[in-house]
């Protein structure tokens, strides 16, 4: 199923992807574009890759589950939150921990945490966007 | 011709902190004049003029400049590298002599941010009617606290735990220690923003801004402005003695970005370039970290000083925590770093950053840094680092 086809088939069931790395399957999951040629994984849109330069990339999903490398509470807007980097079976993911109090009491370095997600809203047409987080396990 | 050698023979910066009554011309214009003074020469002598401003990068601030103290004529290069703007405006200034395109290079960095708040923070999108998928990752809003967080104090606080995980021995009082050092060593410094000794608990106390970095442990965003007059070696030889005494030899002056590391585009690896900009300081120079005598590095917050100890080879691999618990770094340790203050209290006008850590270190070989005098100092090394990333690194030596 092309890209284009699995937005509009996730669009016309009523949900859309707070990102387009995030993919509303049962059960949803985080889906990075791999080089073919060295394996190198991203989740943006690319033009080729940063670290051999070819441009053939194969979709793969990311592993559900991680542990926390590394994490900041940050404490500057009116809700604290967490950022994370997560390490999902050796794929780094950009994450906010979820389910969590943001308190350095309750997360920690190697947590183990995993993929959730969650409803941030419907549109004028009824369409509800869902992003994801990590929550710990 | 070209000059295998390049020299520093004038240097100055502004004192950083808050200037409301001048612009950033009149700063940039400040500090070029008080190093063509100390240089002892004459506008009309300078070949080629580097000028490095973040927040006005389209406004050729260079040109604005030549309006107010000299228009000679000369190629002025307006450059624009993040937080590694005023080195990179030094690097053209060095590689234009070196290539024997001149015989005098002049650099400038100059900001105005006192006010700016703390930077990198991207406002919502509007808000449509329906969801939009825009950008790179086809995100429906801003993707800040959604995904983590881009914001600096965040991304730079992660850089440290991501140190603390990967080694460990890490903890919010060791960085809060960090930030305790270098306001201690502020207090010596006239030119910084905040000159005022905190305490650990107070430090700790502050207001957090993102974990593990309080307020008193993030750079301050401020005005100010730094220049240097560079020669080649032929130039310097033909300037009078007291100027030939006072100058200043460039051993090391490299610039990096970062190479593809895995995880480099989740969180920005700025302990890559760092290293491998040092190696090739330290190779070029024909010195080690351990003939340096001080080191300027690029503190932007607490938790970067700390991975920096480990990328400049200050520490053996792994190793930070251990080196700043031993006291090497403070002022009376066995290799002080940011005797300046550094940018948690000497204050962080971007573009000036690049330029000022290399003054610092000049004063020093001058043995002209007054009460903050490292006694004897004969090598130093200036790094600083802009998020994207670049980061330069200078080596200086004191030859006459």
């Amino acid at each position: 199923m092309s890209e284009a086809q699995e937005k509009e088939t996730t669009e016309t069931s009523g949900k859309i992807p707070f990102v387009d790395y995030l993919i509303l399957d049962n059960p949803p999951y985080l889906q990075a574009q791999e080089c073919l040629s060295c394996g190198a994984r991203y989740f943006d849109r690319r033009n080729a890759c940063a670290s051999c330069f070819e441009d053939q990339f194969r979709s793969v999903a990311i592993d559900q589950e991680g542990i926390v490398t590394s994490f900041s509470i940050v404490q500057m807007g009116p809700i604290p939150y967490v950022s994370a980097v997560v390490d999902c079976g050796g794929t780094s993911v950009k994450c906010t921990i979820m389910n969590v109090e943001p308190s350095p009491e309750h997360v920690t370095l190697g947590m183990q945490v995993k993929l959730m997600t969650y409803s941030m809203g419907e549109d004028s047409e009824g369409t509800e966007a869902i992003a994801f987080g990590f929550e710990p396990i | 011709m070209g000059s295998d050698t390049i020299w520093i023979i004038g240097s100055n910066m502004t004192r950083f902190g808050k200037h409301p009554d001048k612009d950033v011309v009149d700063l940039a214009a400040e500090a070029s004049r008080e190093a063509l003074k100390d240089a002892g020469i004459s506008l009309s002598e300078v070949g080629v003029l580097g000028v490095g401003n973040l927040m006005n990068a389209g406004a050729g601030i260079g040109q604005q400049l030549q309006k107010q103290i000299g228009q000679t004529g000369i190629p002025v290069f307006n450059v624009s590298n993040a937080c590694a703007t005023g080195a990179t405006a030094l690097r053209v200034a060095i590689m234009a002599v070196k290539a024997g395109e001149t015989d005098v290079g002049m650099a400038v960095g100059v900001e105005k941010l006192a006010g700016a708040g703390l930077l990198g923070q991207r406002g919502p999108k509007p808000e449509s009617e329906t969801w939009q998928p825009s950008g790179r990752f086809g995100a429906l809003s801003s993707t800040e606290g959604r995904i983590g967080t881009s914001i600096m104090p965040g991304v730079f606080a992660q850089v440290g735990m991501e140190y603390g995980h990967k080694y460990g021995g890490t903890s919010f009082e060791l960085f809060a220690k960090i930030s305790e050092k270098n306001h201690s060593h502020s207090t010596l410094n006239p030119l910084a923003a905040y000159q005022k000794r905190f305490t650990l608990e107070e430090i700790m106390n502050d207001v957090m801004i993102a974990y593990p970095n309080t307020r008193p442990m993030c750079s301050g965003n401020c005005d100010g402005a730094a220049a240097m007059i560079v020669v080649s070696d032929e130039k310097m030889k033909s300037m009078p003695l007291e100027v030939q005494k006072r100058a200043v030899k460039i051993s090391a002056s490299v610039l990096t970005s970062d190479p593809y590391v895995d995880g480099c585009q989740i969180l920005p690896d700025v302990n890559t370039l760092t290293r491998n900009a040092a190696s090739q300081a330290y190779e070029e120079a024909g010195i080690g970290p351990e003939d340096l005598d001080l080191v300027e590095l690029h503190d932007c917050f607490a938790t970067a000083e700390l991975v920096h100890y480990d990328n400049l080879m200050l520490c053996e691999e792994g190793g930070a925590v251990d080196f700043f618990e031993s006291g090497a770094p403070w002022r009376d340790g066995a290799k002080p770093v940011n005797v300046s203050g550094g940018l948690q209290s000497k204050g962080h006008p971007i573009a000036a950053t690049g330029i000022a850590n290399i003054h610092e270190i000049v004063m020093h070989l001058r043995g002209e840094a007054g009460d903050r005098q490292i006694e004897g100092a004969r090598v130093g090394l200036a790094h600083v680092i802009g998020l994207g990333s670049a980061c330069g690194v200078h080596i200086l030596e004191k030859v006459a």
